[in-house]
């Protein structure tokens, strides 16, 4: 009992000192630019948009019926998501799952242009141009992505540019496991 | 006296141009009830592209956007719950500046709390661990 008082005032801080370290070393590797998104698991946000190429043509959250889908938040005003265009573009081509665009507060004819240069891995876009409909789904940043089933239940939302592993390690095993899902 | 003077001046003129900058996208509400109510919402949220940083404070572009949505719910007549969990919904906790208190964030609010209890404990039990050895070596 004596020895335990005697050596309690070093113990007792060297191991309130480890805890404080743990702790720390944890909030090191923790993003806090990347929120969680409480829309995981939830119906898409109902929306109607005009088409990016054709304004006259309004899109709605129906597109995301029938099949599992991406929803790429993008605007030609963001280096990332021009960094991320030629990702997108690959991705396209492997025909692995339709993309839909939402071009976010952006304006059309750069939009436009951005497209023209470097192609278009797009299905269908939408124009949010005063990003109303953005807020809706919780963006807070382009590029964002969100990860839908065949019902336009959202089930992942990627922060930032997809990359090339990123899709081979995580979003394309995603995909086919939605897909093989019973409709 | 001089230099006290002139640091006076430049904090003056830093508050006031401080209060001019915080532009609205939208005129102000006629209603002086609603835009306090407004303006005290957009302190209420985090702009989550600058986090540190109020809905009000931000030059974001997602700040004005937030602002613009605030002001319109405001003027539909949503009341501040609806508006938040308008928000929350879309954004999760963090949008809020105060976190709430829940189950994960009752450590929050209750842990400073409990870390000056066990400094006060610590601290009554050195005290009283010294009066003691004084005693004893008083003692013959």
């Amino acid at each position: 009992m004596k020895k335990l008082q005697q050596y309690a005032p070093f113990v007792i801080p060297a191991l309130v000192l480890l805890f404080l370290i743990g702790l720390f070393a944890r909030g090191l590797f923790l993003d806090p630019t990347k929120v969680q998104s409480p829309l995981i698991g939830k119906a898409a946000p109902k929306f109607s948009l005009p088409g990016l190429y054709d304004p006259a043509r309004r899109l709605d959250q129906g597109i995301f019926q029938g099949q599992v889908s991406l929803l790429n938040v993008w605007g030609a005003w963001c280096v990332a998501c021009q960094e991320e265009h030629p990702v997108l573009v690959d991705l396209a081509k492997r025909k692995l799952l339709p993309i839909y665009g939402l071009d976010y507060h952006d304006d059309r004819t750069a939009a436009l242009a951005m497209l023209q240069k470097g192609g278009d891995p797009y299905t269908a876009i939408l124009d949010d141009a005063s990003g109303d409909v953005a807020i809706d789904w919780g963006v807070y940043g382009a590029p964002e992505t969100f990860l839908l089933d065949k019902h336009g239940v959202i089930r992942d939302k990627f922060i930032g540019p997809l990359t090339p592993e990123l899709i081979e390690d995580k979003l394309a095993p995603e995909v086919r496991a939605l897909q093989a899902e019973t409709p | 006296m001089k230099r006290l003077l002139l640091a006076m001046s430049f904090t003056v003129a830093a508050l006031v141009t401080g209060a001019a900058l915080a532009i609205d996208s939208e005129p102000p509400f006629t209603d002086g009830a609603l835009q306090t109510r407004y303006e005290a919402l957009t302190h209420e949220f985090r702009c989550l592209v600058c986090q540190d940083e109020t809905v009000a404070d931000s030059n974001a572009d997602l700040a004005a956007d937030f602002r613009r949505q605030i002001h319109d719910m405001v003027a539909a007549g949503r009341t501040d719950a609806e508006i938040k969990s308008y928000m929350v919904d879309r954004y999760g906790d963090f949008v809020l500046y105060r976190p709430p208190l829940r189950v994960g964030t009752v450590f929050l609010w209750v842990g400073p709390f409990l870390l000056l209890a066990a400094c006060l404990v610590v601290g009554y039990l050195v005290v009283r661990h010294r009066a003691v050895d004084e005693e004893d070596a008083d003692s013959p």
